[in-house]
């Protein structure tokens, strides 16, 4: 951890895919145990600052650190850095020719290089936590999208992560299953997780995160506590997404 | 139709030739289980190169599109001559002095190696992207994404394609027969050649096909499972 109690420094990054300025001059940090949400219209950028945090995606400028490591300067491992990140992704991405268990064990074994053992009780911990014991032996397909994605979360936590990053992760879930997802999150948060979390569920959002950050075309228009942004946008462009919002009655 | 039965379908010729015959089918069969073997590793190794990222690995992936080009695009009968009457020709220690047979299967191996890695290839690629991000950002390393998520899922895939060419190149080992391993096509021939009868020729495509139908409806068994596995998670 560097020594201002920030877990993850992200400074003027701006990210291009060709032509196009997906990211434009962010700024943004993350403290320890602290949970930031980010929050906008889709294309926005949420998705990829995301990304650009494990480096699925590398910045064209500025820099990131993570756990007072610089990462964008091109020499850190990026399997490293990835071992100490979770991501947990919109269409939860397990792997289908795997059992539940065997999921959440694969990283452990191949990376950390646990024994089957040590693995599999982690897993069975985990599995045990998010209330899936009795579908450790399922493949993922026999699941609803919510258990799924409650295994999709398990097997990132399993790696141990001192980060993790959730993008958009009860989008492609049926209404009824959003909760389940959503209660394990919240316990994430109070176990003390540093979270950052790209969501459309403002009430949510505004409920676990110590920090809202409202990104709309590439920027970062408003960032504070989520009473502020939520109760007293002080930008224009946020309260006109925040009644859009309301209007859906997504709040 | 008469003389066609009898030229074709005796049943006198049936039986003589068939001990015979069978002994070659024997050499075409361990023909195909050698060249097979070896062609599906070769050319899971070659599909993998070819799929290699970076930089460095460019010559190597350069190479491999060179060999899947040259030799789907060369007829097995050439590659076959090349190699049962052009390798004993070269008589360098160590390569030159083996039986017809081992250069047959050189020949198929060589072949059916460029078909196969296509097929790889085309299963590799059909695993979807998020898979590989998905294991990357869990840390995996380029080598166990592949190995133990990207693979498994491809390999399946391409089940019913291998097996067809695997059909084919059961058949193929036939080619082989001509230019020089007396197998059950070359057995046929001679039969046909001392009895001006062409009853052999029967018994051998009785027996390729006796090989092949089981392996044709395993594949068709395959493809229906699969399509019910999906129509079973899609709802």
């Amino acid at each position: 951890m560097s020594a201002n109690g920030r877990f993850v420094s992200i400074e003027n990054v701006t990210k291009r895919f060709g032509d196009l300025e997906v990211l434009k001059q962010i700024s943004l940090d993350v403290e320890e145990h602290g949970v930031v949400c980010l929050i906008g219209a889709s294309g926005s950028g949420k998705s990829t600052l995301l990304r650009c945090v494990n480096l699925l995606e590398r910045v064209d400028e500025g820099t990131i650190v993570v756990d007072g490591e610089t990462i964008t300067n091109g020499k850190v491992d990026v399997n490293a850095l990835r071992r100490k990140i979770g991501i947990v992704f919109q269409a939860y991405n397990l792997f289908p020719h795997m059992t539940v268990a065997q999921n959440v064990m694969l990283a452990p074994r191949k990376v950390r290089g646990l024994s089957q053992r040590e693995a599999r009780s982690r897993a069975w911990g985990l599995l045990d936590r998010i209330g899936l014991l009795d579908k450790a032996d399922e493949f993922p397909d026999r699941l609803s999208g919510g258990q799924q994605q409650r295994v999709a979360i398990a097997r990132a936590l399993a790696m141990e992560p001192k980060l993790m990053l959730l993008d958009e992760i009860t989008s492609a879930l049926d209404p009824q299953l959003v909760s389940e997802v959503l209660n394990l999150v919240r316990e994430l948060a109070r176990s003390g997780m540093t979270m950052i979390i790209a969501t459309h569920e403002m009430s949510f959002a505004r409920e676990v995160s110590d920090k809202i950050c409202f990104l709309d075309g590439g920027v970062i228009r408003e960032q504070g506590p989520p009473d502020q942004i939520f109760s007293h946008p002080s930008e224009p462009r946020t309260r006109e997404f925040l009644a859009r919002v309301i209007e859906a009655g997504r709040m | 139709m008469h003389r066609v039965l009898h030229s074709f379908a005796n049943p006198f010729y049936f039986r003589q030739s068939l001990p015979d015959i069978w002994s070659g089918f024997t050499i075409n069969v361990q023909m195909m289980l050698i060249a097979e073997v070896l062609v599906l590793v070769l050319a899971l190794v070659l599909a993998i190169v070819r799929g290699l990222p970076g930089r460095g690995a460019k010559p190597f992936r350069g190479l491999a599109i060179v060999y899947t080009d040259f030799f789907r695009g060369t007829p097995l009968t050439l590659v076959a001559f090349a190699f049962i009457l052009g390798i004993p020709g070269l008589d360098y220690p160590g390569i030159s002095h083996y039986s017809n047979e081992v250069y047959g299967i050189a020949a198929l191996t060589v072949v059916y190696t460029a078909y196969v890695t296509e097929v790889y290839r085309a299963g590799i690629e059909s695993v979807h992207g998020s898979q590989r991000m998905a294991a990357r950002s869990l840390g995996l390393s380029y080598g166990h994404t592949m190995r133990y998520v990207v693979l498994p899922q491809a390999i399946r895939r391409v089940v019913p394609p291998l097996l067809n060419d695997f059909i084919g190149l059961q058949k193929d080992t036939a080619i082989i027969g001509a230019i020089g391993v007396i197998e059950a096509a070359a057995q046929a021939n001679n039969f046909a050649s001392s009895y001006f009868n062409f009853t052999g020729f029967l018994v051998a495509a009785v027996f390729f096909i006796y090989l092949t139908i089981p392996l044709a409806r395993y594949t068709d068994h395959i493809i229906a499972e699969r399509e019910r596995r999906e129509r079973a998670t899609a709802t």
